[in-house]
């Protein structure tokens, strides 16, 4: 890295890791400065209102995520499975337990602080629910607040469904959270940070539209799950999110006006030869070794459905400052895991078209019946709507038993040549016409 | 000159290897047992296929002959058949220097002279026996492979010996195959056919005036064709050397190749001429029977549900990569639990006068399930006869992950070649999927990941990866 311009590309990064080491420190001694923490899921978080009240989020998955990086998750699954949990159980959830059975020492190795509040404000995954309640006996007597969100069963949000949920922010989540924090919200406050939400919401789809143009100067699933980082999670709301979606935006830009490829752990991709859709989330104990099967086949992937998990910024929906309670509402109904079958088709067709992919691959996950469930069902439908070649492969989140690498290659390297004979034969029929 | 082109397709049980000329007409096929050195395996299923081709060659040559004269078919079948023989004697021997050489590394004193003794009483009366049958019985139309064949005589011989010297045989035997198997004989084609054809002249030579003076009953009902040839043999082999020797002779050019199977990347090719088994079975499949739109393909160690659209390309596919129940390896396994031969599963299932439900989620499980059945009283081909159904469940179960069977229907794989398996496949397609569905199942069904892999070399379609530049470079 000793190029000023591969420097000058990371900048984006550093401020990341920047913004992340001080939140893993502030977290560490927030107990010795009185701050009150939150352990909250990413997908319809209410970060906003967590930093309006002067408290601190812990997001259990992402936790999750970052041990089976650092190789971890293995040992803290099995752990949580001496304790008596099934080999089917959410390895999220096994890997969240065993790690608080080791210490709950965080990616940064810090000490990560008990909870003074389980938030749940997402309850389309029901293992979120019973992750809580096991949490809960890990931490007896410490405070809960549920709230329900309605799933987009009939592919559309009502009035009634968002009456609900804020007249459950109001009187119970709110509350909950006032009492926990020991300060009222500060309405004023929670607005401002709507508006920087707003602000940094519409950076980011400026950096995912980036893939539209060819070459794709971004990975939008490999590097996205970074990219979406700060959105996702503690930082939604805050400045510091702003800049960083502004110097992120900065940079792709720039790739894209110079026509480059993404920029993977190997360096910058030479060629872009395929681009692709993903569904589903990836695979995290083996992300480099995932990714670069990929990379090293020229296949880019352009849009992904896991980058939505935090929300539909793409398709349009942003934090309102001027209705707080409602748009909150909104954004937790909104998250992709909430939408139907048919909306999640809907969407992948819709990226297919807009980002001019040539294949649709599924990754699927055994852990997560979220994303799992009828995958199958939405790649025939994809298949027949959009006939590009589709491609489904299996793993998991964060429990590397369930990832073999040389079943992972066979079948991506079968794909990819599927998309690469479809060209040539493609190409050949249209010259013979 | 005419040129051709190769398809391997090396696969985790079998290695084949297939030659088409530039007809997509398949000329040569070549199979043998994969083993622990790849490139010994593909190297002789290519060498198998390359021979097979000069077979083929010059039938087509002879054609107007044949036709014409029954000697001549039988003199060309007889000399393939012996042809082999010649190949297989040398491995032979091979095999008894190993085994003897295992024999002195791992014992000594008496007792090594004991096995000594014994090893050459078994070398001297396997060796006959097996040139026997491949002169008299038609053992190389049977398409066995060579450690089959030495391992079934070889257990002959040290069951007539005393009990107690069974085990250090049996550890003899093992420590040698591995290593005979995994040498590489080179042969010459043209001084090999020359010995074959000698040795076909000392076995008409030899035969007995009539039919009923050949000493072996079983032998005897043998086909008027021999003795039409036995006649006339001097004439027929003297009309047909120079025909041999001109094929014998032939340069044979291998225009390019593909390499294919779960073991490609292992194969000695270059990157760029390495595809996916999941592309050639389709497209071999589909070369065969060109309205083929779903393609089963089950092979040893993974089963495969494929679409393809009408260019013979993969829409999608499904695999089962994980477990050996639904597989090949299920039926290999239950074979061996029940100590019958692979081949005679499926004529046993076929007896079956209903079907025993069995679990098919595990193959070791399902070994245990069988003993417990045959212990209720359940007969073998009942027991037999769920298996298949078994396998064939779990491969619809895959069938319908890759989205269902479309019109045309085609089945590949070594499991093909059991007739129960298409029994129960045709029932369960049928009834899943409607009447009106055509199922095709070829008699190359084994080859046919080796076919579509010559295709794409005769087609030239090269990988064109950035990663194969990346090595190639």
């Amino acid at each position: 890295m000793s190029n000023p311009k591969d420097a000058i590309k990371e900048k984006s990064m550093v401020i990341q890791k920047e913004m992340l080491a001080n939140l893993f420190t502030e977290l560490s001694t927030a107990k010795e400065n009185g701050k009150k923490v939150v352990y909250t899921f990413v997908p319809g978080n209410l970060t906003e209102l967590i930093l309006a009240l002067d408290m601190l989020p812990v997001y259990p998955e992402i936790n999750a995520l970052q041990s089976g990086m650092r190789k971890r998750s293995g040992s803290y699954i099995k752990d949580a499975e001496k304790l008596g949990f099934s080999e089917d159980v959410c390895t999220y959830v096994k890997c969240d337990i065993g790690m608080m059975l080791n210490g709950n020492i965080g990616p940064t190795g810090e000490k990560l602080p008990d909870p003074d509040l389980l938030l749940l404000s997402y309850t389309g995954c029901f293992t979120f629910l019973k992750w809580f309640e096991n949490l809960e006996r890990l931490y007896p007597g410490v405070e809960i607040a549920m709230l329900h969100t309605p799933y987009q069963e009939d592919g559309v949000i009502t009035d009634d469904q968002i009456n609900y949920m804020v007249k459950q922010l109001k009187e119970e989540v709110i509350p909950k959270m006032e009492k926990v924090a020991g300060k009222k919200l500060d309405y004023d406050r929670l607005e401002k940070m709507l508006g920087n939400a707003a602000k940094a919401e519409e950076l980011w789809v400026k950096v995912l539209e980036t893939a539209k143009h060819r070459p794709s100067p971004i990975d939008s699933y490999f590097a996205g799950v970074y990219y979406m980082g700060p959105l996702n999670t503690a930082f939604r709301g805050t400045e510091e999110a702003v800049s960083y979606y502004e110097e992120l935006y900065k940079e792709v830009n720039e790739r894209m006006e110079q026509n480059l490829c993404p920029v993977t752990p190997e360096g910058e991709m030479k060629e872009e030869k395929f681009r692709l859709v993903v569904e589903g989330p990836p695979n995290w104990t083996n992300f480099r070794e995932f990714w670069k099967i990929f990379y090293d086949m020229g296949a880019v992937i352009v849009a992904s459905t896991y980058t939505k998990v935090g929300g539909l910024y793409d398709q349009g929906f942003r934090h309102d400052p001027l209705k707080p309670l409602e748009t909150l509402s909104r954004y937790c109904m909104g998250c992709y895991t909430n939408l139907n079958l048919p909306q999640r088709v809907d969407l992948i067709e819709h990226y297919i078209k807009e980002y001019k992919a040539d294949g649709f691959l599924i990754n699927s996950i055994k852990s997560c019946n979220s994303f799992s469930a009828g995958q199958l069902l939405m790649m025939r439908e994809i298949e027949q709507r959009c006939e590009v070649p589709v491609g489904f492969i299996e793993s998991d989140l964060v429990d590397p038993r369930y990832f073999s690498y040389a079943n992972i290659k066979n079948r991506l390297e079968s794909y990819f040549q599927m998309l690469e004979q479809r060209k040539i034969i493609m190409s050949q029929e249209e010259a013979h016409v | 000159m005419s040129k051709y082109y190769l398809g391997i397709d090396l696969g985790s049980t079998t290695s084949k290897a297939v030659i088409i000329n530039e007809q997509d007409e398949i000329i040569g096929r070549g199979i043998t047992n994969t083993r622990a050195n790849y490139s010994v395996a593909a190297d002789i299923a290519r060498m198998e296929a390359i021979y097979n081709a000069r077979f083929f060659i010059l039938k087509k040559n002879l054609a107007n002959e044949i036709a014409a004269k029954p000697q001549y078919k039988k003199y060309l079948s007889d000399l393939e058949s012996v042809f082999q023989y010649e190949q297989f004697k040398v491995r032979i021997d091979k095999l008894g220097d190993e085994l003897l050489k295992t024999c002195y590394n791992y014992f000594d004193g008496e007792r090594r002279q004991t096995m000594v003794d014994h090893l050459r009483i078994i070398r001297r009366a396997i060796k006959p026996k097996i040139k026997h049958q491949y002169i008299y019985q038609n053992l190389g139309a049977q398409n066995q492979f060579f450690r089959d064949i030495v391992s079934e005589k070889y257990n002959e011989e040290v069951s007539k010996f005393d009990i107690s010297l069974f085990e250090p045989l049996m550890t003899i035997w093992d420590k040698s195959i591995t290593a005979a198997e995994n040498e590489v004989v080179q042969f010459d084609f043209e001084s090999l056919i020359k010995e074959a054809m000698d040795l076909l002249k000392e076995k008409y030579d030899n035969l007995p005036e009539q039919s009923e003076n050949i000493p072996i009953e079983s032998e005897r009902n043998f086909d008027a064709e021999m003795y039409l040839l036995k006649g006339e043999f001097n004439s027929v082999s003297e009309s047909l050397r120079d025909r041999i020797d001109e094929v014998a002779r032939l340069e044979f050019n291998i225009e390019n190749m593909t390499g294919t199977g779960y073991g490609r990347a292992l194969l000695p090719f270059p990157q760029d001429c390495i595809r996916s088994e999941i592309l050639c079975h389709a497209f071999g499949a589909h070369a065969i029977f060109p309205n083929t739109r779903t393609v089963l393909d089950i092979g040893g160690q993974d089963t495969k549900a494929i679409q393809v659209d009408k260019y013979g390309l993969v829409t999608s596919f499904q695999m089962n990569d994980r477990c050996a129940a639904g597989c090949g390896r299920y039926l290999g396994y239950i074979a061996d639990e029940m100590s019958i031969s692979l081949n005679e599963l499926g004529p046993l299932a076929m007896k079956a006068e209903k079907e025993v439900t069995i679990c098919s989620t595990c193959t070791v499980f399902a070994g245990a399930e069988l003993r417990e059945l045959t212990n209720m009283g359940e007969s073998r081909p009942d027991i037999l006869g769920g298996l298949h159904k078994a396998i064939i469940m779990r491969a619809m179960s895959l069938i319908a992950r890759s989205g269902g069977v479309f019109n045309e229907f085609t089945f590949t794989g070594g499991v093909a070649r059991n007739q129960a398996v298409i029994k129960y496949l045709t029932q369960l397609v049928k009834a899943n999927y409607g009447d009106n569905i055509i199922i095709n199942i070829h008699t190359d069904s084994i080859f046919m990941g080796a076919l579509g892999g010559a295709m794409f070399a005769r087609r030239n379609i090269n990988v064109d990866l950035p990663s194969a530049k990346k090595t190639t470079a």
